[in-house]
């Protein structure tokens, strides 16, 4: 306060003093108005600057690091379309060996059955002969009218009834040739029922292999966008990621929760065995990181059985043959239905323990109603029978887990690697902002100078316009200067 | 495969390493003063209560002994029952049982309450258990109505140490005395306050609402 009274001329009118001070002060601001311009010009280039070199370098790194999620996003992709193509080449193949396998012999087959139903046919068409030729004459004979001869008419009788003899004899042979006919077409049937079903079955192989043809064309398509590197295949392999990370990670949520009850489950027990007054670290009981390490190992032995199964590709397991993969597979299961089978002991334990807590508990309380339980004996264990099962069943649910957390790592990596672009370029984005508003204020606060010294500016601009102030105009920076538009940077 | 199979005995090394970390004691130790002097004694079956409720809190690790305050108590005679439990739960529950079983045939057996009441000497060899035990939270509870009453030649006017060490004074019943001038109630818990927390004390607390026995070791680390 008395240094600020000290620099007034009145210290009785302060605000004379002030308007004194600041009239004599005005002058000299304008005689050091180049100075102070390129002295505040300075000052916010020295932050802008560096923002903007920040915020480059921020946009450089996002679009870096983009066509680096882009290579590893597309690689995947062609790597994840290679073997669904070998997949379905495998199941081709498996489908031509195991049925275009046999064709020869179906075909053979079906010669056989053809020549057959063709010769049968031929026996079909078979007619048995026409009636002798002299029926003819007896019809005509027959056709001579009754003229009352006796020895004419007896003729003719006996015409008629050789002639019935005739019929009726044609008319068995005929029965007799049709009924062959017809036991020969019954006997088609089987044949056809056999060629039909051969046909049926060419027709349901040949069906499959279109099937897997198109599948292969659709696969290829797709590896043929991806090999072009279109933003299509981009766009589809990112959104398909997107999807699987979140289905992946829901899934991996509710196996936590599995996870979660099994360790409740088998929390207390361990207290039993490793002894519940044992600290690890901090308030982490050893019972607790003992239960923590069977569940553990639970998802490490599922983690394995998966891989060796084949479900899985965490692991490099190229080097592996097949036998030691069966190996693997079933030293995995072996240790899996021990580690089941100790949960369910586990089980079995919590449920004594608990159930002497209770009892402990009545009889300190006063040792009432214990015998009011007996009546529903066999529901008491239901709540056993539950953790029983809970218990064989949940490290088998764990095992599973390998699969989602498969497809979680895999997509993760593209959802993460997007979501570090999108803040890098957010980041990049709020720095060139913050620099362009430091410029900005830069430039206000030069403005604001100016206006301070509005006056000697103003007479400056008189005798510059009259061509007087030509010298002084020239030495230094005139006043009210045009706003610089070329080389500016904004926003 | 071979390879990141390798850093498993790694990895068990340095969980053992964290195994042996933490030293400190997570076990809590409880030493329980019942005061038999004069008419108190007839609150036994409160004390009972409340040694239950305690049997049913404390775990595996955990010290519990309950001793009587009389006329001069500072003596291991006056423990009437003390144990640390167990790891395996079952042996927990045999000695809580068994802990009950003695608080029982000490209340059975008691006919008449002490002369005098002498809480300081219990307190002093309540800290000495408390402290021999190592437990990372030592809880003193007097059962008592805070009125200390000594014969001409016992000396307690000394300073104690209680350092880490919380009191809890349960059921201070008021006397008769205490009706007439309730200031004399206040005044007594306040003198005990006071030299429970000079003499190192990390808590001090008056519980006298027995429907609400978990308040004993609410807000305890």
């Amino acid at each position: 306060m008395d240094s600020w009274q000290a620099l007034l001329i009145w210290p009785g009118n302060p605000v004379l003093s002030v308007l004194v001070l600041f009239v004599m002060a005005i002058p000299i601001l304008y005689g050091a108005r180049q100075a102070m311009h390129s002295l505040l010009h300075a000052l916010f280039r020295a932050i802008s600057n560096p923002l903007r070199l920040g915020s480059h370098w921020l946009f450089k790194t996002a679009e870096e690091l983009r066509l680096r999620n882009k290579m590893v996003l597309l690689s995947h992709g062609r790597e994840e379309i290679s073997q669904g193509i070998v997949k379905e080449f495998d199941r081709v193949t498996s489908l031509v060996q195991r049925d275009l396998h046999g064709y020869p012999a179906l075909q053979r087959k079906l010669m056989d059955e053809i020549t057959r139903i063709e010769e049968d046919f031929q026996k079909c068409g078979e007619v048995p002969p026409p009636p002798p030729e002299w029926t003819k004459a007896v019809a005509a004979i027959a056709k001579i009218k009754p003229s009352g001869d006796g020895l004419v008419e007896r003729i003719l009788e006996d015409i008629s009834d050789s002639i019935d003899d005739v019929y009726e004899k044609v008319v068995a042979e005929y029965r007799e040739s049709s009924k062959k006919r017809h036991n020969i077409l019954k006997g088609f049937m089987p044949f056809w029922r056999s060629v039909d079903l051969s046909l049926n079955r060419v027709d349901k192989n040949l069906n499959g292999l279109k099937e897997s043809a198109a599948k292969i064309d659709e696969q290829m398509e797709k590896y043929t966008q991806i090999n072009a590197n279109t933003e299509k295949a981009e766009h589809t392999l990112t959104s398909s990621a997107t999807t699987l990370f979140v289905i992946s990670l829901l899934v991996m949520l509710i196996a936590a929760g599995g996870a979660f009850v099994n360790f409740w489950l088998i929390e207390r027990p361990m207290e039993a065995m490793v002894g519940g007054s044992e600290y690890i670290y901090g308030n982490l009981q050893a019972s607790y990181l003992a239960a923590m390490v069977i569940i553990f190992f639970e998802t490490l032995m599922g983690l394995f059985l998966m891989e060796s199964l084949g479900y899985t590709h965490l692991f490099p397991l190229n080097g592996v043959n097949n036998s030691m993969r069966r190996w693997m597979v079933w030293i995995s299961l072996t240790i899996l239905l021990i580690l089941a089978g100790v949960e369910v002991a586990l089980a079995v334990m919590r449920d004594m323990i608990v159930a002497a807590d209770v009892a402990l508990k009545q009889e300190l309380a006063g040792g009432a109603a214990v015998a009011a339980a007996a009546n529903v004996g066999w529901a008491l264990n239901i709540p056993k029978a539950a953790q029983m099962i809970l218990g064989f069943t949940l490290p088998f649910a764990l095992a599973f887990v390998a699969i989602p957390l498969e497809y979680l790592i895999h997509s993760g990596r593209t959802v993460f690697g997007a979501l570090l672009v999108l803040g890098i370029r957010g980041l990049g984005f709020a720095t060139r902002f913050l620099s362009s508003i430091v410029r900005q204020v830069g430039k206000g606060t030069e403005y604001l100078y100016d206006a301070v010294i509005f006056l000697p500016l103003i007479i400056e601009r008189v005798l510059v316009n009259r061509g007087l102030g030509t010298a002084g105009a020239s030495g230094g920076r005139a006043a009210f200067p045009k706003r610089a538009t070329s080389g500016e940077h904004v926003l | 495969m071979m390879r990141h199979l390798r850093f498993i005995p790694f990895l068990a090394l340095a969980l053992l390493a964290t195994s042996c970390a933490d030293q400190r004691s997570h076990a809590q130790a409880v030493y329980m003063l019942v005061d038999t002097s004069g008419t108190y004694s007839q609150e036994l079956d409160k004390a009972q209560r409340i040694v239950s409720y305690l049997l049913g809190t404390l775990k595996s690790g955990d010290s519990l002994a309950v001793a009587r305050v009389k006329s001069r108590s500072f003596s291991e005679k006056d423990i009437i029952a003390k144990m640390t439990l167990g790891k395996d739960p079952m042996q927990v529950n045999n000695q809580k049982r068994a802990f009950a079983d003695k608080i029982g045939t000490f209340k059975a057996d008691l006919k008449k309450g002490s002369a005098y009441t002498d809480i300081t000497g219990g307190i002093i060899q309540a800290s000495e258990f408390l402290n021999e035990t190592g437990a990372g939270q030592k809880t003193i509870l007097i059962f008592s109505d805070m009125q200390e009453e000594l014969d001409y030649k016992t000396v307690r006017d000394f300073p104690i140490d209680l350092k880490g060490i919380r009191i809890i004074a349960l059921n201070v019943t008021k006397l008769t005395t205490d009706n007439v001038d309730p200031r004399r109630y206040m005044g007594r818990l306040e003198w005990w306050e006071k030299r429970a927390r000079a003499a190192g004390a990390t808590d001090w607390r008056v519980v006298n609402d027995l429907e609400h026995l978990e308040r004993i070791f609410k807000g305890r680390g």
